[in-house]
C-alpha cells in the first residue's frame, strides 16, 4: 500500500539501509533530486544482489582493468563461442533479404510462433511422446519464458527449486511476489522450498522429505551441477507431482548434451502431460545465445484446480505480454531442425562436450571431487570447507580464469565452483594447464584434500 | 461444444487466443458449478465441460488476475473473425485494415545489414553470443543521438528491447501490483490488459465496461481527444500514447506541458508511448522529454515496428531517465535494469544490426519514405470517409483513421463492414468504452488494396 505523503515535489532524502552484500545496488544521494510519489515495488526490494551473471561480468571487467595484459579466459557465464553452422546463418540471411521483397515481406507473425517451426520442434524433440505443434510456443528464450510463466501463475503460488539451481527461477519468483522475505541466516527466501542436491543424494532431491508446493522447477540436465536425472528419478518426480497436485516446470535446455540414456524430455514419463510444462532453448543447442530463440510446451491436458486448461492462460499471456520471437531467428530455428542443420549443430555440441571432458579430466587428475561434465556443458567442482566466492576470487586472481561461485546458484552451491565448457579448444586447454599449476602439489590453500 | 473443442479449433487458426466473448463462452458451457473462491466468502460460477469431470486436475489455483480478463486479447480476436470470414467466403478478396500490420518491404540498406550480421555469426571473428541485456552500445548511442539529441537523454538511459508490447509488461513487472494506473479511453489494449494481469485492478464492471481501480481518462471529439485533467483522479502511473492509437490524436506542446505538470503535482509517473512519433505531420512534440521537467516524471517507450516494418523482426526501446525516482528516492532505472537482466536476455543481435542500419542517414531516409507511403494511404482513407459525410478523426499524425458511427455498436459496424465489403477494421470498443461508436481503420496496406477498399467503402455508404 502506498502512503499518501506530501513528498510529491519536494527533494527527497534517501534513507535506505545500505546493503553491504556483494555487488549490491548502491543508491546515490540525489541532492536536488525530486522524487515521484510512486512507491517502489516491495518485491524488488527483497532481491539481495544484482542478478548473478551481470555480477560475474562486472568482476571480469574489474579484473581486466587491474591486469590489462592478462589473458583472461571466461569459463564463467555459459556463453557459446563457436560460430553458427553456415547453412543456418545462410537461411537467416536469406530470410532477411526476402523481407525487402514484396513476396518475401512478413509483418507480425503468430505470437505462438511460426507454424512450420512449431511443427518441426514437435517432430524433432517430442517424436515419440505425442506433443502437438499447437502445444509448442516459440519464444525469444527460456529466461523470458520463465518470467512469462511466473506472470501466468501469479503471486499466490508456492514454488520449489533445486538447490543449487539456475538463479532466474528464484529471482523471478521474488519479483512476482511469491517468495517472501530473504532470511540472512539461512540464505533462503522464506516461502521457497529448496530441494537440496548433492553427492549424498546423487544430485536428486529426497522427495520423501520435500513438502508440497504448487510449482516445482526442475532442470535436467542440471545447471549448475550437470546431473541428468534418470528415468526412475523422473518417474518419482512425476508421481510426487501427481500425488501433490503440483505442476513441474521442467527445464530441458541442455537435453542435447546428454550422453547416456537419461530422458531428454519430461514427457517421456507417462502421466507427465497432466503435471508438467517443459521449457527449452536454442541457445546452447545452436549457439543462439544472441539470436534469441526458445520454446515452451504446455500440454492441453494440464489443468488448474478448477479444470481450466493452463494452455489457455499461457496463450493469453503470450498474446498480451509478448509479440512473437523475431521472424529471422525463427527462420534460423527451422534450418537448425533440418537434417543437415541438426547434424552440423551436433558437431558443435560434441566440440563443447569434448571441452567438458578435458576439464573433468583436469580436475579429476588433481584429486578434486568433480561432478557433471558428462551430460551437460558444466563441470561442478567441490572445495569442501571453502566459501565459493573466495575460491572464485582466488582462481581469478591466480590464473585469470573466470568461473562462477556455486553460492550464486543457492546455498546448496556454497562449497562449489561451476566451470562452463564453452570456449575455444585452445583456451580450454590453456585454462586446464593454468588450473593444474594452481592446484597441483597442494599449492592452493583451497585444496584441503 | 465443450471448452476443449473450442480451444483446439481456435488454436488451429493463426495467432488467435481462445476468445471468450460473452456469447461464445455461454454456448460452450455444459454445466455451471459453484466453486468457493479461496479466502473470500463469494462463490463464483465456473464452467466445467463434461470431459474434464474425470480428467486429472492439478491442485494449482488459476491466477485470479487472468480470470478477470473478459475476452481474448483484441487483435487475435480480430484475426479470428477474419479467418472465420475467409472460411465463409473462400473467394472473397479480403482487405485487412484491422490489425496495424505493416505491409511494405523493408528497405535494402536495413535488410542487408541484418543479412551481413547473420553471415558474420558463422565466422570466428564475427560470432557473438550473449549481448548486453540493455542492448548493444552502438544501438543505444544511435538512438540517443537520433531521437533525443538535444534533450539530455543519454545512451545509458536507453534500453533496447524486442518491442513496445513486451516493454509495457516489463514495466508493469517493475511497478508491481500495488500501484494504480490511468489510461486514455480509448487506448491500446495492452496497457489495461497488462495491468489486470499484474493484479493492479479490480473486477471488470460490465455496466460501465471498465475495470475497477483503473482511472479511464475519456478522450473524445468534444475534448479534442485530450483528457480534462481537472476531473482525473490521482494515480501512480499514467499511460499516455501520442500520436494516439487508435484516435490518431497528437497532443500539443501545451497539452503535454499540462500533463507533465499534472504528473509533477501528483507525484505520478507517465509512461509515454511514442511508437508513432515519426508519423507526426504537425508541429507537436515527438518525445515527452521535449517538455521541461519530464525527465523527473516520465518513461518513454518506442518501437521500430511502424517505422521500419519491423513488426516481425522485433525491435524497440524504452527510455528511463536517471532522474526518475520512486518515492523513497530509489532510481526507477535501476529496477528496470534488474528486470531487464532477469526477465529478459536482450533483443536479437540480428534485429539490432538492422536497427543500427535504420539509424544511419541512408536508413533514416529510407524509413521516412516508407512512412510517407503509409501517410499517403492515410490521406486517401480520410478523404474517402470525409466525402461520404462521416465525422473523421486522426489520420493526420498517425496511420490510423478514427471514424464515428454515432449511436451504433462498434462490433456490429465491424461485422457489417466485414460482411458487406470484405474489409477488416477494428471496432472502437476493443480499445475501451470510450471507443464505442467508432471504428479504427488502419492505413497499412498495399496502395492498390487501400484504393480498392476505399472504392468498396464508397459503394457501401453512398
Amino acid at each position: 500500500m502506498y502512503k499518501l505523503s506530501a513528498c510529491s515535489s519536494m527533494p527527497c532524502g534517501i534513507s535506505l539501509p545500505p546493503k553491504i552484500v556483494l555487488g549490491s545496488l548502491r543508491v546515490h544521494k540525489q541532492g536536488n533530486g525530486r522524487c515521484t510519489n510512486v512507491p517502489r515495488n516491495v518485491n524488488l526490494e527483497k532481491l539481495q544482489n544484482n542478478y548473478l551473471f551481470p555480477e560475474i561480468s562486472k568482476r571480469e571487467l574489474q579484473h581486466m582493468e587491474k591486469y590489462p595484459n592478462a589473458k583472461v579466459i571466461s569459463l564463467g557465464i555459459g556463453d557459446t563461442t563457436e560460430p553458427i553452422p553456415e547453412q543456418i546463418s545462410l537461411s537467416m540471411a536469406n530470410y532477411a533479404h526476402a523481407l525487402s521483397t514484396a513476396e518475401g515481406y512478413r509483418g507480425y507473425g503468430a505470437e505462438q510462433g511460426n507454424q512450420a517451426l512449431r511443427k518441426a520442434i514437435a517432430e524433432t524433440f517430442y517424436k515419440g511422446v505425442a506433443i502437438k505443434d499447437t502445444e509448442v510456443f516459440v519464444s525469444d528464450g527460456s529466461q523470458c519464458d520463465i518470467s512469462r510463466l511466473q506472470l501466468l501463475l501469479g503471486s499466490k503460488v508456492t514454488i520449489a527449486v533445486q538447490d543449487p539451481s539456475f538463479p532466474a527461477y528464484i529471482d523471478s519468483s521474488v519479483i512476482i511476489g511469491q517468495a517472501g522475505d530473504f532470511q540472512d541466516k539461512t540464505g533462503r527466501y522464506q516461502n521457497i522450498e529448496y530441494m537440496q542436491l548433492g553427492p549424498q543424494n546423487n544430485f536428486f532431491p529426497d522427495l520423501t522429505i520435500t513438502p508440497r508446493t504448487d510449482i516445482i522447477f526442475f532442470c535436467s540436465p542440471n545447471n549448475p551441477t550437470g546431473h541428468a536425472a534418470t528415468r526412475k528419478q523422473l518417474q518419482q518426480l512425476v508421481e510426487f507431482a501427481r500425488d501433490n497436485g503440483s505442476i513441474i516446470i521442467f527445464d530441458s535446455a541442455y537435453a542435447t548434451y546428454i550422453s547416456d540414456d537419461s530422458p531428454k524430455s519430461i514427457f517421456e514419463i507417462p502421466g507427465a502431460k497432466e503435471v508438467a510444462i517443459e521449457i527449452s532453448s536454442f541457445s546452447k543447442f545452436a549457439g543462439f545465445t544472441g539470436v534469441r530463440l526458445g520454446w515452451t510446451v504446455v500440454p492441453e491436458e494440464l489443468l488448474f484446480s478448477g479444470g481450466f486448461p493452463v494452455i489457455h492462460d499461457f496463450n493469453r499471456i503470450v498474446c498480451t505480454c509478448f509479440n512473437g520471437a523475431s521472424n529471422i531467428a525463427q527462420a534460423g530455428g527451422l534450418a537448425c531442425l533440418s537434417p543437415e542443420g541438426f547434424q552440423a549443430i551436433r558437431a558443435v555440441i560434441d566440440y563443447y562436450k569434448e571441452n567438458a571432458r578435458i576439464l573433468v579430466d583436469t580436475f579429476a587428475s588433481l584429486g578434486l571431487e568433480v561432478y557433471g561434465g558428462v551430460n551437460a556443458p558444466y563441470v561442478w567442482v567441490h572445495f569442501p570447507g571453502s566459501k565459493s566466492w573466495n575460491v572464485f576470487a582466488e582462481i581469478l586472481e591466480k590464473t585469470h580464469i573466470i568461473t562462477v561461485p556455486g553460492s550464486g546458484f543457492g546455498p546448496g552451491g556454497a562449497e562449489y565452483i561451476r566451470i562452463s565448457a564453452f570456449g575455444r579448444r585452445e583456451h580450454i586447454i590453456e585454462a586446464s594447464w593454468r588450473l593444474e599449476k594452481l592446484f597441483s602439489k597442494g599449492k592452493s590453500p583451497l585444496l584441503t584434500v | 461444444m465443450s471448452l476443449m473443442n473450442n480451444l483446439s479449433t481456435s488454436m488451429i487458426s493463426s495467432s488467435s487466443s481462445a476468445f471468450l466473448a460473452p456469447t461464445s463462452f455461454n454456448a460452450s458451457r455444459t454445466r455451471s458449478v459453484s466453486v468457493p473462491l479461496k479466502s473470500l466468502n463469494i462463490v463464483k460460477c465456473v464452467s466445467t465441460p463434461q470431459e474434464q469431470q474425470t480428467a486429472y486436475k492439478t491442485k494449482v489455483s488459476r491466477n485470479a488476475n487472468i480470470a478477470k480478463l473478459q475476452a481474448g486479447y483484441l487483435f487475435p480476436e480480430v484475426a479470428r473473425r477474419r479467418a472465420a470470414h475467409l472460411l465463409k467466403y473462400p473467394n472473397a478478396q479480403v482487405i485487412s485494415l484491422g490489425i496495424g500490420d505493416t505491409t511494405e518491404p523493408i528497405p535494402d540498406v536495413i535488410t542487408s545489414a541484418m543479412a551481413k550480421k547473420s553471415h558474420a555469426l558463422s565466422t570466428l571473428e564475427g560470432y557473438s553470443g550473449y549481448g548486453a541485456e540493455q542492448g548493444e552500445k552502438a544501438v543505444r548511442a544511435a538512438l540517443a543521438s537520433t531521437f533525443y539529441g538535444n534533450l539530455g537523454i543519454e545512451e545509458d538511459d536507453i534500453f533496447v528491447s524486442d518491442g513496445a508490447k513486451c516493454d509495457i509488461s516489463r514495466l508493469q513487472v517493475v511497478f508491481g501490483s500495488n500501484v494504480t494506473m490511468a489510461v486514455q479511453d480509448p487506448s491500446y489494449p495492452a496497457y489495461v490488459d497488462s495491468s489486470v494481469i499484474m493484479g493492479q485492478t479490480g473486477q471488470f464492471q460490465k455496466d460501465v465496461e471498465k475495470y475497477a481501480n483503473i482511472e479511464y481518462m475519456r478522450c473524445t471529439p468534444e475534448n479534442g481527444f485530450f483528457p480534462d485533467l481537472s476531473t482525473v483522479a490521482r494515480t501512480d502511473i499514467i499511460f499516455f500514447c501520442s500520436p494516439n492509437n487508435p484516435t490518431g490524436a497528437a497532443a500539443t506542446r501545451e497539452q503535454l506541458t499540462q500533463l507533465v505538470q499534472f504528473a509533477k503535482d501528483n507525484g505520478s509517473i507517465i509512461v509515454y508511448d511514442s511508437a508513432y512519433a515519426l508519423y507526426m505531420s504537425d508541429e507537436n512534440p515527438r518525445s515527452i522529454f521535449e517538455i521541461p521537467g519530464a525527465k523527473e516524471v516520465a518513461i518513454e517507450t518506442a518501437s521500430f515496428s511502424k517505422y521500419a516494418g519491423f513488426t516481425g523482426v522485433r525491435l524497440g526501446w524504452t527510455v528511463v531517465p536517471k532522474q526518475l525516482l520512486f518515492s523513497d528516492g530509489f532510481p526507477v532505472a535501476k529496477d528496470f535494469n534488474r528486470i531487464v537482466c532477469t526477465c529478459f536476455n536482450g533483443a536479437s543481435n540480428i534485429s539490432q544490426a538492422g536497427g543500427l542500419a535504420c539509424l544511419s542517414p541512408e536508413g533514416l531516409q529510407a524509413m521516412q519514405e516508407v512512412i510517407g507511403f503509409y501517410k499517403e494511404n492515410t490521406k486517401i482513407i480520410v478523404e474517402t470517409f470525409n466525402s461520404l459525410g462521416f465525422k473523421v478523426y486522426g489520420g493526420q499524425n498517425a496511420p490510423y483513421v478514427w471514424v464515428h458511427f454515432p449511436g451504433r455498436n462498434s462490433w456490429d459496424v465491424f461485422s457489417e463492414i466485414l460482411e458487406k465489403t470484405h474489409i477488416v477494421t477494428t471496432p472502437g470498443s476493443g480499445f475501451g468504452p470510450g471507443g464505442e461508436g467508432f471504428i479504427r481503420v488502419s492505413a497499412f496496406g498495399h496502395r492498390e488494396n487501400v484504393l480498392e477498399a476505399c472504392r468498396r467503402f464508397k459503394q457501401l455508404y453512398n
